[in-house]
């Protein structure tokens, strides 16, 4: 069943699937990716002893390869954005790339690999390819930093969007496998949605999603290969350990196979819904945001922190919490069934007006101000109080006050009195097409005319008051920190 | 006799001033559970404070305790100069409009209340205060303050001393976007002020007020076995002091006989059949509503021979507390039919539990945040939220629930991840939850 009339992310001309496995039992030890921008041309890359750090890392060379030139490609064109009170003039990138994930365990692998590889250096004792830590902290800034802020589309999780979109008759958990869940929404032919998707639970038809395999397969398949690989290996002999590879290649492809054409066909899903109003303004951030991201590495920012100080973290807070107000009131400004769930939850009602007061005023100070009288005929349960503040998608400026709920005399319903109280222009009497009129559909919600708080000068990191630790310590690596158990 | 309390409770208060004075340590940390005088000690310290020649600021949380301290303050301390310090568009509340003269300025600049001893304003006006410092430093509800909020005000006490004053048993605050990226960092800024600062000083004295002043003697033991089962609390006063009696007798009814055990023993649970219902479960909403209605009409007289009150109890000293705003509009709804209002039910209070904290009634009503669901999800286990609802009355509390509360307990499986560095919270709300129920007799 869909939730959403219209697609409340973007999806890229050319987005980059990337469907990561990782090793049961190790942190952040992968296993192997499936990756690419085309259907039909998927880029396998495996670790053939994933405990292996030599390996592990070559692997991270391997798919650094892959994902830069997509990064790079989308940095190359930008437009000029005119200065404004905060900000000069600046170049933004016309383009920004896209990894699309099966899940939200993929986005957290993806993140512990960023972790994982942001801050190796290419000397001391375990040197690494330079592009290691590069995809460390492009890893780390998809991963971490845009994927859980709210509206942003540059990483998705593919679950997470479909659910978003649509309602299963499965639980939130199993909507988190994706097989299942695409099953419900875009059913074989000639199944049920509910048949599909039991189906869909058999690991031996249908192969988890990642980052995790099958149990089964691990010690029935993957286990054999890896050792017969690393009995190859320790006989040094070559062209057993190019077969074993095959194999293992063969088997982790199968493995990967059938989700990278699910994933396909999530995104064919998607894009069959129409973009939402607010879709472009969305991805122009992302697209700064990333234009930003960037330049701070071309003029030799330092990678992401480990732990965010005090400060910084309040910082991030307050701007997760601003882009979940924003992409919620713009998710029910352009999406009527968005809307019909505040509407359930008495948060908004819609209806018809059946009067107009328009020449109201009132007189404050010397002044008089326009405050025109609507009457609102809802069928809707309307269980605000009088006093609260609403506003509408169709004027979301304009603030209303409610002035009294009554049982509609009709019989069935409730009449709305609300009062206009801005958005109608300077003047004294209201300006044109500022007043609703009488026969007019209109909804009203409380969270619409909320005001988006001044968000509040914190200090600098170097004055972090004592209650939150004082200043921070300057970070200065230290040798002991590149020591670890390599083999 | 509570003389022997009363004088305990002192001792607490003058160990808090003599740590705050002394300026031994940056910080003190005053616990108080559920109306144990903390706005008392709030007002009094404020008063002892100011009278050092050096000025005060007191962060509250919301407008309405900010308000509700000025007129306490004004009475308390009429020769201190009191400063409003207040959002662009509030406007003064009518019953504080008489106290508006030279010793209770409002403005919305600091500058303008440069000649207050003590300024007062919600931690969100404090947050956006740019300069000036204070010498001292009330932090008012702090359990309810986020780190956040606290780091955007701290600057204006950096070299000064402050108290925070709290209920630590009540509603955490809380993040409109998922903070576990934080989770067990001394830096989560979703947490509460005093979880950051105890976490970042470790040796700020903690100071606990002994004794519940609004929580009758059978209510006491509950709530501090179920929600401050390490520290521990008293009533103030004793089992005789108080009373709750009908001036009409029972029918016989179910809710008679439920209004009749709260009345004896000053709890009662009122339950209602098993079944899975959707939120505004129609039967329990209209319990709650009946209920408040022949406690009504039956005329309850509340007696408080400590406290020197015989009292009639009206609806408004009556609340209904429920988990989410639609139940309490569906409550509202019922209270508002046209033979209730006659009657002047519309005058009971009915809110959530975010928003009955800080409040007191002589009777309370509470919908069971758990009964007809067929989950229990973390928002519903919150002991805040069970702490809350059922620690607001003077005498008697009664609970409105469905069959089957404790069988949910059992069968609903623990899903929230365990995190590296989060405090284990005791007690957790399973557990909080069934000594309740036990202690009810509820199944």
């Amino acid at each position: 069943m869909p939730i959403a009339a219209v697609r409340h992310v973007h999806v890229s001309d050319e987005p980059l699937v990337l469907i990561p496995l990782m090793q049961a039992g190790e942190a952040a030890a992968p296993l192997a990716v499936m990756a690419g921008t085309a259907r039909e041309d998927p880029k396998l890359l495996i670790v053939a002893q994933p405990r292996n750090r030599d390996q592990r890392f070559d692997f991270l060379t391997a798919l650094a390869e892959l994902l830069v030139p997509y990064i790079l490609a989308r940095r190359s064109h930008t437009e000029t954005v005119e200065a404004t009170k905060n900000r000069e003039e600046w170049d933004r990138c016309t383009d920004a790339p896209q990894l699309i994930l099966p899940n939200p365990g993929g986005v957290e692998a993806l993140r512990l690999l960023g972790r994982s590889a942001r801050f190796r250096t290419v000397d001391g004792p375990y040197p690494v390819d330079a592009r290691v830590p590069l995809l460390g902290r492009y890893l780390t800034w998809f991963a971490d930093d845009r994927a859980p802020m709210p509206g942003s589309s540059v990483c998705l999780a593919l679950t997470s969007v479909l659910g978003q979109h649509w309602a299963t008759g499965q639980s939130a958990l199993e909507d988190q496998h994706l097989p299942a869940l695409l099953s419900w929404i875009d059913p074989p032919r000639g199944m049920t949605g509910a048949e599909a998707a039991l189906r869909a639970e058999d690991p031996d038809l249908v192969p988890p999603a990642g980052p995790s395999t099958d149990p089964a397969f691990d010690t029935g398949v993957l286990a054999p290969l890896v050792r017969a690989q690393e009995e190859a290996r320790a006989a040094e002999d070559l062209r057993a350990v190019t077969k074993a590879e095959e194999e293992l290649r063969i088997a982790l492809a199968a493995q990967l196979e059938p989700t990278w054409q699910t994933v396909w066909r999530g995104i064919d899903v998607l894009r069959s819904l129409p973009a939402a109003a607010s879709d472009q303004l969305r991805w122009q951030v992302d697209r700064g945001r990333f234009t930003d991201f960037m330049t701070g590495i071309e003029e030799g920012a330092p990678p992401q922190a480990k732990r965010p100080s005090a400060v910084a973290a309040a910082r991030r807070l307050a701007d997760l919490e601003s882009a979940q107000q924003s992409y919620d009131r713009s998710q029910a400004i352009d999406d009527p069934l968005v809307l019909a769930r505040y509407r359930v939850g008495g948060e908004a009602f819609a209806g018809r007006i059946t009067f107009v007061d328009a020449e109201r005023q009132e007189i404050k100070g010397k002044r008089a101000w326009p405050r025109p009288l609507v009457v609102l005929h809802t069928e809707d349960e309307v269980i605000l109080r009088p006093g609260v503040k609403l506003a509408s998608p169709a004027r979301v400026a304009q603030t209303v006050r409610l002035r009294a709920v009554r049982p509609s005399p009709s019989g069935s319903g409730s009449e709305v009195e609300l009062e206009l109280q801005s958005g109608m222009g300077r003047g004294k009497t209201p300006e044109e097409g500022s007043v609703p009129l009488v026969g007019e559909e209109r909804c009203y919600a409380t969270f619409l005319a909320e005001q988006r708080g001044t968000r509040p000068d914190l200090p600098e990191a170097e004055q972090t008051p004592w209650t939150h630790g004082g200043p921070p310590w300057p970070y200065v690596p230290r040798a002991e920190e590149q020591a670890e158990t390599w083999e | 006799m509570s003389t022997g309390r009363s004088a305990e409770a002192r001792a607490v208060i003058e160990a808090v001033a003599e740590d705050l004075l002394s300026r031994a340590h940056r910080g003190v940390i005053v616990d108080s559970p559920p109306g144990a005088g903390k706005s008392t000690l709030v007002v009094e310290l404020s008063g002892r404070l100011a009278a050092t020649g050096e000025r005060v600021m007191i962060v509250a949380q919301t407008n309405e305790q900010v308000d509700d301290l000025v007129s306490r303050l004004a009475t308390a301390h009429p020769t201190v100069i009191l400063g409003r310090l207040t959002a662009g568009d509030y406007e003064v509340p009518e019953r504080l409009a008489p106290l508006r003269g030279p010793n209770l300025a409002f403005s919305s600049k600091l500058p303008e209340l440069a000649a207050a001893g003590i300024v007062l304003a919600t931690a969100a006006k404090w947050a956006l205060v740019k300069e000036g410092e204070f010498p001292w430093a009330i932090l008012d509800e702090a359990y309810q303050m986020r780190s956040d909020g606290l780091l955007a005000v701290a600057p204006r006490f950096a070299d000064g001393t402050a108290l925070f004053v709290g209920d630590p048993g009540q509603l955490d605050p809380f993040a409109t976007v998922d903070t576990d990226a934080w989770a067990g960092s001394p830096w989560d800024p979703s947490d509460s002020a005093v979880a950051v600062v105890r976490a970042h000083n470790p040796h700020l004295p903690v100071h606990r007020l002994p004794y519940s002043w609004r929580l009758p003697a059978t209510a006491a033991p509950l709530v501090a076995k179920a929600f401050y089962p390490f520290t521990p609390f008293d009533a103030g006063s004793d089992l005789e002091d108080r009373s709750l009696t009908f001036s009409a007798p029972g029918g016989g009814s179910p809710l008679d006989d439920a209004l009749d055990i709260a009345a004896d023993e000053g709890w009662a649970w009122h339950g209602l059949p098993a079944a899975h219902t959707i939120r505004t479960d129609a039967e329990a909403v209209e319990a709650c509503a009946a209920l408040a209605d022949r406690l009504v009409r039956r005329q309850a007289t509340a007696v408080d021979t400590a406290a020197g009150y015989q009292r009639t109890v009206t609806p408004d000293r009556i609340a209904i507390g429920t988990a989410h705003r639609d139940q309490a509009a569906a409550v509202r709804a019922a209270l508002a039919r046209p033979d209730r209002a006659n009657r002047g039910l519309t005058d009971v209070t009915v809110d959530t539990a975010n928003r009955l904290q800080g409040r007191e009634y002589d009777v309370t009503i509470v919908l069971h945040p758990l009964s007809g669901r067929r989950d229990a999800t973390a928002f519903h286990l919150e002991t805040g939220r069970l702490c809350v609802l059922l620690s607001r009355h003077r005498h008697a509390c009664i609970v409105v629930g469905r069959a089957g509360i404790a069988d949910l307990l059992d069968a609903h499986p623990h899903a929230e991840p365990v995190r590296l560095g989060v405090a284990v919270k005791f007690p957790d709300g399973w557990a909080a939850h069934q000594a309740v129920l036990a202690h009810l007799g509820a199944s």
